[in-house]
């Protein structure tokens, strides 16, 4: 091999999970990229947060000895992760104090394919997610124009943090996108995420123009957040869109580990007015997952 | 007690549980079928069995009549008009159902119905109302649920009901098959998958696999396909499981022992359907015949396999999971070997009467260790896609059918797109067919019949139950793992 030569570009991989019916429509193939730019205080996979320090913390509570330090104990190297031993038990994922998880493989384009081989006649697509997948924007772009080669569909699961305006080569490959308003107001999004939500709102508008949004998710918790402000105002500016699925997510503790573990989850009733006013304001289709 | 006095005081069979039982006892009195010596070894080693069918078989095993005839004749033996409306159309085929032979005494195969009753549709709510009515006398009076309906291709008004009453009704009988192909419309089949999803019917039926194989053809019992105004004269089943356990090495069994062993079964098979034709001269005392409801002509033998998996791990002695039957190469194209094997000696059997076909034998409630026809053993199951693919693969050979059946996750029911997507690339890999049901549902399918949950349940505490295959699926539950099933969906990886 010559010293020339461009590597492939490799990004970290938290998890695929190759028959997914929830990441869009039909049958999909699911990557979870690793990395988000938000810390939102109900995230429900908060491993797929950060990047890996190195710490070690979840190298003693590793019951299978599946994950080592590279160079051996002494060492600082990174933890290596060994998935033929794991036995995914995710003791270390609740072990890490940094949103974080050892068990993240780094994968080109050409990886990722590899593994979609067999799932090929069985799906519509691939949906990338995460973590947020925007923030590996060449590779996502890359995978998507093979995929598209493939004559199968690509779909992104965005927390919308980047422009799509400005990432047109991955606009242009991608078929669609689902998009999540976590809050309409921006101070409850900073309060929430860590992050302004400018962008967010930016997108939601520009995809809705350009036929590229399939869905847009709110994540409905009572008492901390303002719903009916988000619902009614992403409501009105869907009514522009008839096909955009808006989906109204009933907030549960499942996996999450920030200040939101003991909040409540919504009533159906609640849900159930959240899907009129939701209607009554322009949304075509509303579903509650 | 004796063998009769079990029969007659059974308290977990009803009246006409008993009658039937009564009837298979009577058959076994005598034993008129003489096979050769070496077929009667094969025998004696369970490796070539009648499948418990009776030891002197006085109709054929499965009696699929051309119900499009009798619409289009009536019948002068039943003094019956061809039907005007849609009552007319319910009530005949309530009356032929009570005068079709069959190993089960019950019809098997009970009409593509929505092609039957779709020019009687008058409207919604009257339509709704004979099929209904149609639905519950075949449940409340056929005990089991081998009795099977035929759907589709196309989208029909009542193949739509018959789909919706299935989901309100949550009964297992009759069974339901979707003859699925290019002309399905997407609507049409997201709808029978909802329904599926809520109790486990319809299957789906890869129409450009049978179609090249039959002219006119209908799917009976579990999931046998047969020609339409014939039959299957009876399904002789070969237990390869048992083959295995005669040692044989590798070239033993692909140098004799296999096709030595495969003639000996259609030799059974060929006698079996010899007595039914010349000795019980079944189709001489037949309204059927006579009026052109069946032909003998479009009868056919059904030679059954049970246990690959156990045979080609067996001879391989293939101990580590990723060589086994199912995940390994070389297994696989082992398997494929062994099938190819018996299909072309099968194919080159010529019985007195018909031709016999391969069919994947789905299993009986006694079955312990033998994993129904080709399938891989319950939780040994390779990775989904994988898992697909290898049933497709070895599903090519078997013209009067075979089929697997592929639980899904409750998160299914929201997307049975998903679903689709599914068996329109498995049926793309040449499966023949598909079953699947959702986690949750009461109504379950065990083999290749549909059971409900809460029967079982009576039928463990000494009840008994209305649906003869609940006493079946309740030994199956047990034998053949299959709550053990692994479940697809969402969580899955």
């Amino acid at each position: 091999m010559h010293d020339t030569e461009p590597k492939a570009l490799t990004v970290p991989v938290n998890k695929i999970i190759p028959f997914s019916v929830v990441d869009g429509p039909g049958s999909r193939f699911a990557v979870f990229f690793q990395s988000c730019g938000f810390s939102c205080a109900y995230c429900h996979n908060p491993e797929t947060m950060r990047m890996c320090t190195g710490c070690g913390s979840c190298l003693e509570v590793c019951p299978s000895q599946a994950l080592k330090r590279a160079g051996g104990e002494s060492h600082t190297g990174s933890i290596l992760w060994d998935p033929k031993l794991c036995c995914g038990c995710d003791a270390c994922i609740k072990a890490c104090t940094n949103s974080s998880s050892p068990r993240i493989r780094y994968m080109t384009a050409g990886d990722i394919l590899e593994e979609m081989h067999t799932a090929l006649p069985f799906i519509q697509g691939i949906t990338v997610s995460g973590g947020e997948c925007t923030i590996w924007e060449p590779l996502v772009t890359e995978l998507f124009g093979r995929v598209k080669q493939l004559g199968k569909t690509t779909f992104a699961d965005t927390n919308g943090q980047r422009a799509f305006r400005e990432m047109k080569e991955l606009t242009r490959v991608m078929d669609k996108a689902m998009l999540d308003v976590k809050a309409w107001d921006e101070r409850t999004h900073i309060r929430l995420t860590g992050q302004s939500n400018r962008t967010v709102l930016s997108n939601l508008e520009y995809l809705g123009s350009i036929g590229k949004l399939y869905e847009v998710r709110t994540v409905i918790v009572p008492g901390y957040l303002p719903n009916e402000e988000t619902v009614e105002q992403v409501s009105r500016l869907l009514a522009r869109f008839p096909d955009v699925r808006y989906k109204l997510i009933r907030f549960r503790t499942f996996g999450v580990k920030g200040p939101l573990r003991k909040q409540e989850s919504p009533s159906e009733a609640y849900m159930e007015a959240l899907r009129q006013l939701a209607q009554s304001c322009g949304a075509k289709k509303v579903v509650i997952a | 007690m004796s063998e009769l006095m079990d029969i007659l005081k059974d308290p977990t069979m009803d009246y006409q549980q008993r009658c039937i039982q009564l009837a298979k006892y009577a058959e076994n009195l005598e034993d008129p079928i003489q096979l050769s010596e070496r077929a009667k070894y094969f025998q004696e080693k369970q490796v070539v069995t009648d499948m418990g069918e009776g030891a002197a078989p006085y109709r054929p095993r499965y009696v699929t009549i051309d119900f499009d005839k009798f619409f289009r004749q009536g019948s002068k033996f039943l003094m019956l008009e061809p039907p005007k409306d849609i009552w007319d159309a319910v009530s005949d085929l309530m009356i032929i159902y009570h005068h079709i032979p069959g190993v089960t005494m019950q019809p098997v195969y009970i009409g593509h119905l929505d092609r039957l009753l779709e020019p009687f549709y008058t409207t919604y709510e009257e339509t709704k109302r004979a099929v209904k009515m149609l639905l519950m006398h075949l449940d409340r009076t056929i005990p089991d649920s081998f009795c099977h309906c035929n759907l589709g291709p196309y989208d029909t008004k009542v193949g739509r009901i018959i789909l919706e009453l299935s989901a309100e009704m949550q009964r297992p009988v009759p069974n339901m098959s979707l003859i699925y192909n290019e002309d399905t419309p997407d609507d049409f089949a997201l709808k029978a998958i909802e329904t599926g999803l809520i109790t486990a019917k319809p299957s789906f039926v890869n129409d450009a696999m049978y179609r090249k194989e039959w002219d006119n053809y209908c799917v009976a019992s579990c999931y046998n396909v047969l020609p339409v105004g014939g039959g299957g004269y009876t399904l002789g089943r070969m237990n390869l499981r048992y083959l295995e356990e005669l040692k044989p090495t590798r070239e033993e069994l692909m140098g004799g022992l296999l096709k030595e062993a495969v003639l000996c079964q259609c030799e059974l098979i060929d006698k079996r359907i010899q007595f039914i034709v010349d000795d019980c001269r079944f189709f001489e005392n037949s309204f059927l015949v006579e009026e052109g409801l069946i032909e003998r002509e479009r009868f056919v033998g059904m030679f059954g396999i049970v246990g690959l998996a156990e045979l080609v791990n067996g001879v391989l002695d293939a101990k580590k999971q990723e060589e086994r039957f199912g995940t390994g190469e070389e297994a696989n194209t082992f398997a494929e070997e062994i099938l190819d094997l018996i299909h072309e000696t099968v194919d080159g059997y010529v019985p007195k009467y018909g031709k016999i076909y391969m069919h994947g034998q789905v299993g009986i409630s006694t079955d312990e260790g033998t994993t129904p026809n080709v399938r891989v053993p319950v939780g040994e199951e390779p990775e989904f896609y994988r898992h697909l693919a290898v049933t497709a693969r070895m599903q090519k050979n078997f013209e009067t059918g075979v089929g697997e059946l592929f639980p899904f996750d409750v998160t299914a029911k929201k997307n049975p797109r998903a679903v689709l997507d599914v068996i329109r690339g498995a049926f793309s890999m040449n499966m023949r067919y598909f079953s699947f049901y959702s986690r949750d549902t009461d109504v379950i399918r065990v083999t290749g019949y549909l059971v409900k949950l809460s029967e079982v349940e009576e039928y463990r505490k000494g009840k008994a139950v209305l649906d003869n295959t609940t006493n079946y699926g309740s030994g199956a539950k047990d034998g053949l793992k299959i709550m053990q099933r692994k479940v697809r969906g969402f969580d899955y990886a």
